[in-house]
């Protein structure tokens, strides 16, 4: 690939007016901004889901205001009725994984710091990148338009099974026209991803400054680089499986709707269709999301984590990236598992496991390289490196439930509790979740020129991180048990002695909730109120540091940027920035 | 010294989840079936592995934290790099992982790949929203056709049979409740009315979800008497948290006379 | 007083008692309108009345209250009366039967069955939907599709408010079931006039139903309808009897 300068590629004049600088902007630090922006919505609303639901399962005859005033149908008088309580947790589950995990530590921050981290002016393509988020945003305002419409959000899950989400309406409450929208609503996500993706791929490859080799590219950028592989196969089978979805509900078709079906009294007109060939078709895509999900979150960890114990990480850029590829490919082939009691053969239960417990290999080597440099590091414990840190335990705790979860044998018995509840909130969910902080808190300087308050950073850090394991472990206690997932109440003999426990894990969401309001305020407040920046307040030594914070329209103010270094290299406790020409370095 | 705080929080962390997974404070109920000790093997096994990597894991990553807080060191990597963490990753996972694939298949072939005993008391198993009704075959051993659009459930047709026309029917036992004989083998065979269920019974360690369309088997044996819960862990619909059936496991004396009762209630 | 000023006094009150008299009286035909009474049996052997496994929801039983609960497809008293059956006028009504019932009618959800089994309302009139069970009902109605009658699904949680609708339609009758317990069913008739419900006894009666010649139905859910010519006459209650055949 030619290492050429891709200024002139580029180069389009900077933007005039504030339509076409902040909000139709081809810019792609606006668009990280703004899908930076949109996630934290988008989280926020997906947590005041979970607090509604939280509540009720700790409090089942507690009248909620504010939910009536959100669905009388849902909620008369402020009880939530048990279809309201599955339409919750579906968009929760929803809007969690898609605008917010997917969308902010790949989208946000890929958009913002990629371009920058390979020395370019911009995205390959500006003015796709600025059609893909504007589509993201277009696929968000229908999953909030479910909130809405009479019938309100479907309730058959984030994973939607057919036949209950295929059949339409007669299958009852909450399978009206939201999932109809919830279906177009996930399409146009993967188109907008598609079209992400795109940018990512070539971005990387075709413009990169002159001496960015691929060896030297910073982890995040490899890991958006490979996420973006990861994204384009899988979001490429999930969006044909919501069209088939749609016309199953719409046109007719009996896709995953098998023949001889009564429902409410009446026999359903379909056949032929296979419910399971709905499961293949979503987890096929749905593995690879939760990785998807995840890799940028190790990017964004092994690209802080040098700069705080000014080292490079154990096996330099080879072993990390090298393992993020390996988990990546296999991510394709361990579908299965999340099907090992679906009816599928069982012999298919051995040949999923296999892989699945093999994916194990790649990430305790990314584990053990994160956990191992820390070894005889200089570590500064600033609010990123803290997220770093509890970024590290989560996953850890994540990966290893995964134990469990990846025999069949074990599963049997786990499947569909609040085990796998525990789990995939440790792994995807709140993992990510802190490596998302750690990158806001790092990249914040440099994205808006000002520095966010380390006390309040501190503070958020050290609620948040006991929390997460008060509410999430719990459950994976639980599970244990057998308490089984997505119930309304209570109502089963063996259920009601975990009543109490589960308020214990309402208590503890909503408190973690109410702490996430101190990053908002110091986002906000920091935003117009913070210090002023320095171009490197905490000595990183890639690309984006070596320019100003923020960055000027084209990214480095036209100047030639030439790359003689890795991103990980440290004289001592100096940065060795990867511009530095060879000879200011001395015996390195 | 925020380095201290974090290795003494995620040490806390790690000893109250060791002791509450140790203590067994919420824990599997009692095993009542043939295959479950082999299941219930497979999970100790994978506490122990799990646990240790777990332990092991947070703990070294406290110690770190500890230790290294910035203290003007020359900053060096491990001896030897990364080499000898892939060698571990390798070979200790590697060969842990793969052990419990191999030594797991057991448990699992128990469930799935031992034919059913073919004296096995035949039982039909129907899952719609929101309840579970059972079929048994009745003196003539067999089970009458199923018509969907016979099904009335409000006049507790459930299973959409037609004794007036199918004499295999005619004798056929409906009940809302699963009893059966303890230590006689069992087959099941578990279909949908209308959308995804599941069949899940801790005690048993059996978990099957019915498919649409399929008509799926799984066999057991239970070793001990008692009334146990089927509850439903496939997302249904708003009932999904209220489906459920009593499983009774009968001395079978008693599950003669149960049945017998059923019978006549027909 | 003056002689004058009480005899004005004594016919103003006199007025006004006539007045108050006549107000008070029923509306327009209120002396012309009679009743229909009879009674409805069941000719020949009732089906086995199954009883209803309610063990899936132990909470049915807590509001549990009186024999044990069977399908309720055919309900049969002591002499052969047959209970549940709707009789109502299927032709000629004119219009002049009076205003809808100001009084809604009710159907409970208690001991995981509803109470009544089969409801007789008026187009118009309201219907309140009650739970008096500890556990969570979703009250299904399943009017025909292309009856008028909208279609709706609600789920009542135990201790929530009742449920209020009206029926903008005619429909004999609206099948009722709750999804999340299978084995409830019940009917609501919607018509339009005078109406009876049979009792155990098989006895109903019709009340403020004007002279006229009318076309009587009695429907019942499992043997269908059937209908008999009724005259009445102004201050004369008329009488019809029906006899369904068991299959």
């Amino acid at each position: 690939m030619p290492l050429t300068s891709a200024h002139a590629a580029v180069h389009h004049a900077p933007p005039q007016g504030f339509i076409r600088k902040y909000v139709f902007s081809v810019d792609h630090k606006v668009i990280g901004i703004q899908y930076t922006t949109l996630s934290i919505v988008a989280a926020f609303i997906g947590m005041a889901l979970s607090w509604a639901f939280r509540i009720h399962l700790g409090w089942p005859d507690a009248h909620i205001p504010l939910l009536e005033m959100l669905s009388k149908n849902g909620a008369p008088g402020g009880l939530m009725t048990p279809e309201y309580y599955l339409s919750l947790v579906t968009m929760h589950g929803t809007i969690m994984a898609f605008f917010v995990l997917t969308a902010a530590p790949m989208a946000g921050y890929g958009n913002y710091i990629l371009p920058i981290q390979v020395g370019a002016a911009d995205m390959a393509f500006p003015r796709l990148n600025m059609a893909s988020f504007w589509v993201t945003f277009v696929g968000f305002l229908l999953a909030c338009a479910t909130f809405v419409i009479p019938d309100g959000p479907p309730l058959s899950g984030w994973t939607a099974y057919a036949p209950l989400s295929a059949v339409g309406a007669v299958a009852g409450p909450g399978q009206g026209w939201g999932q109809n929208l919830w279906g177009l609503s996930i399409a146009i996500f993967c188109v907008a991803s598609l079209l992400g993706a795109l940018n990512f791929i070539v971005t990387t490859l075709d413009l990169r400054t002159k001496g960015m080799t691929m060896s030297r590219l910073p982890i995040s950028t490899w890991a958006w680089f490979i996420n973006a592989w990861v994204s384009l196969l899988a979001f490429a089978v999930l969006l044909p499986t919501c069209l088939l979805l749609v016309l199953d509900r719409l046109g007719g078709t009996s896709f995953f709707i098998p023949g001889g079906l009564v429902i409410n009294d009446q026999m359903q007109p379909h056949s032929g269709g296979s419910p399971l060939l709905f499961q293949h078709l979503f987890w096929f895509f749905g593995h690879p999301e939760v990785y998807i999900i995840i890799l940028p979150a190790f990017g964004i960890v092994s690209h802080i984590i040098p700069t705080f114990i000014r080292k490079p990480l154990v096996g330099g850029w080879k072993v990390i990236t090298w393992s993020m590829i390996a988990i990546g490919t296999l991510s394709f082939v361990v579908w299965g598992h999340h099907m090992f009691v679906s009816g599928m053969s069982p012999y298919m239960g051995m040949v999923f496991s296999v892989p699945t417990l093999l994916i194990t290999i790649p990430s305790t080597i990314a584990v053990l390289v994160w956990v191992f440099s820390l070894y005889r590091g200089n570590i500064r414990f600033d609010t990123p490196m803290l997220f770093c840190l509890g970024f590290l335990s989560l996953f850890i705790t994540g990966g290893i439930g995964g134990f469990f979860l990846a025999q069949p044998s074990t599963d049997s018995y786990l499947h569909a509790t609040t085990f796998v509840v525990g789990h995939f909130h440790f792994t995807m969910g709140l993992s990510a979740i802190f490596a998302a902080f750690a990158g806001f808190y790092y990249w914040f300087p440099k994205m808006f020129g000002r520095m966010m308050n380390e006390k309040l950073g501190k503070v958020h850090f050290w609620l948040s991180f006991p929390l997460v394991y008060c509410v999430f472990m719990t459950m994976h206690l639980t599970g244990f048990a057998g308490a089984v997932r997505r119930y309304s109440a209570f109502v089963d003999d063996f259920m009601a002695p975990l009543i109490p426990t589960n308020r214990f894990i309402s208590v503890a969401a909503l408190l973690l909730g109410a702490t996430q309001f101190v990053f908002l305020f110091n986002a906000i407040w920091s935003r117009f109120k913070g210090p002023k920046a320095p171009d490197n307040p905490w000595g990183g030594t890639t690309l984006e540091w070596d320019t100003t914070s923020p960055p000027p329209f084209d990214n480095f103010g036209g100047r030639q940027i030439t790359v003689y270094h890795g991103p990980m290299e440290y004289d001592g406790e100096a940065s060795v920035m990867q511009t530095s020409p060879p000879a200011a370095v001395a015996g390195t | 010294m925020a380095g201290k705080i974090f290795a003494v929080l995620v040490a806390l962390i790690t000893l109250a989840t060791a002791y509450c997974v140790i203590a067994h404070v919420w824990w599997m109920p009692v095993d009542i079936s043939v295959h479950g000790p082999k299941i219930d093997h497979q999970l100790e096994e994978t506490v122990l592995v799990a646990g240790l990597l777990f332990i092991a894991g947070q703990l070294v990553l406290a110690a770190f934290a500890f230790l290294y807080g910035a203290a003007g060191r020359k900053p060096t990597q491990i001896p030897g790099g990364a080499k000898p963490l892939i060698i571990f990753a390798f070979v200790l996972v590697g060969t842990e992982v793969l052990a419990l694939s191999f030594i797991g298949s057991k448990a699992w072939g128990s469930v799935y790949f031992e034919a059913p005993d073919p004296a096995s008391m035949r039982v039909d198993v129907q899952a719609g929203q929101f309840a579970y009704y059972f079929r048994y075959p009745g003196p003539d051993g067999k089970f009458g056709s199923l018509h969907p659009d016979l099904i009335n459930e409000g006049n507790q047709n459930y299973f959409g049979l037609d004794p007036d026309h199918d004499p295999d029917a005619k004798d056929d036992i409906v009940t809302a409740e699963f009893a059966i004989p303890v230590n006689k083998p069992i087959l099941i065979t578990l279909h949908s009315k209308d959308v995804g269920h599941s069949f899940y019974v801790r005690e048993l360690r059996i978990q099957q979800d019915f498919v649409p369309g399929l008509n799926i088997p799984i066999h057991f044996t239970a070793t001990q008497t008692g009334r146990f819960e089927i509850v439903c862990t496939q997302l249904c619909g708003l009932g999904h948290y209220n489906m459920k059936a009593y499983l009774s496991v009968l001395s079978p004396a008693d599950f003669d006379d149960w049945l017998k009762k059923q019978a006549s209630l027909q | 007083m003056k002689t004058q000023h009480r005899i004005a006094l004594l016919t103003l009150c006199l007025l006004v008692l006539a007045l108050a008299l006549l107000r008070s009286a029923p509306s327009v035909g209120a002396a012309a309108t009679s009743q229909i009474t009879g009674t409805v049996k069941l000719d020949g052997q009732a089906p086995h009345a199954k009883p209803i496994d309610m063990s899936k929801d132990p909470a049915c039983a807590q509001t549990r209250s009186g024999a044990p609960p069977t399908t309720e497809n055919v309900v049969v008293g002591g002499n052969g009366g047959l209970a549940n059956v709707v009789i109502y006028i299927s032709q000629g009504l004119t219009g002049n039967e009076g205003a809808t019932p100001s009084q809604p009618a009710t159907i409970d959800q208690k001991g995981c069955v509803y109470v009544p089994h089969v409801v007789a309302m008026n187009v118009g009139q309201h219907l309140t939907v009650l739970n008096n069970d500890k556990t969570a009902h979703n009250i299904h109605p399943q009017p025909n599709p292309t009856g008028g009658n909208a279609q709706w699904n609600k789920s009542q949680t135990a201790g929530s408010a009742p449920i209020d609708v009206s029926w903008t339609n005619e429909e004999v009758a609206i099948p009722v079931k709750c999804n999340i317990h299978p084995w409830m069913r019940a009917f609501i008739a919607v018509v339009k006039g005078p109406f009876g419900l049979s009792d155990e006894t098989g006895s109903f009666k019709l009340d403020n139903v004007p002279a006229g010649t009318y076309t009587l139905t009695a429907w019942q859910e499992t043997y269908g309808t059937q209908t008999q010519k009724v005259t009445v006459a102004a201050g004369k209650p008329a009488s019809a009897d029906f006899t369904f055949k068991a299959k």
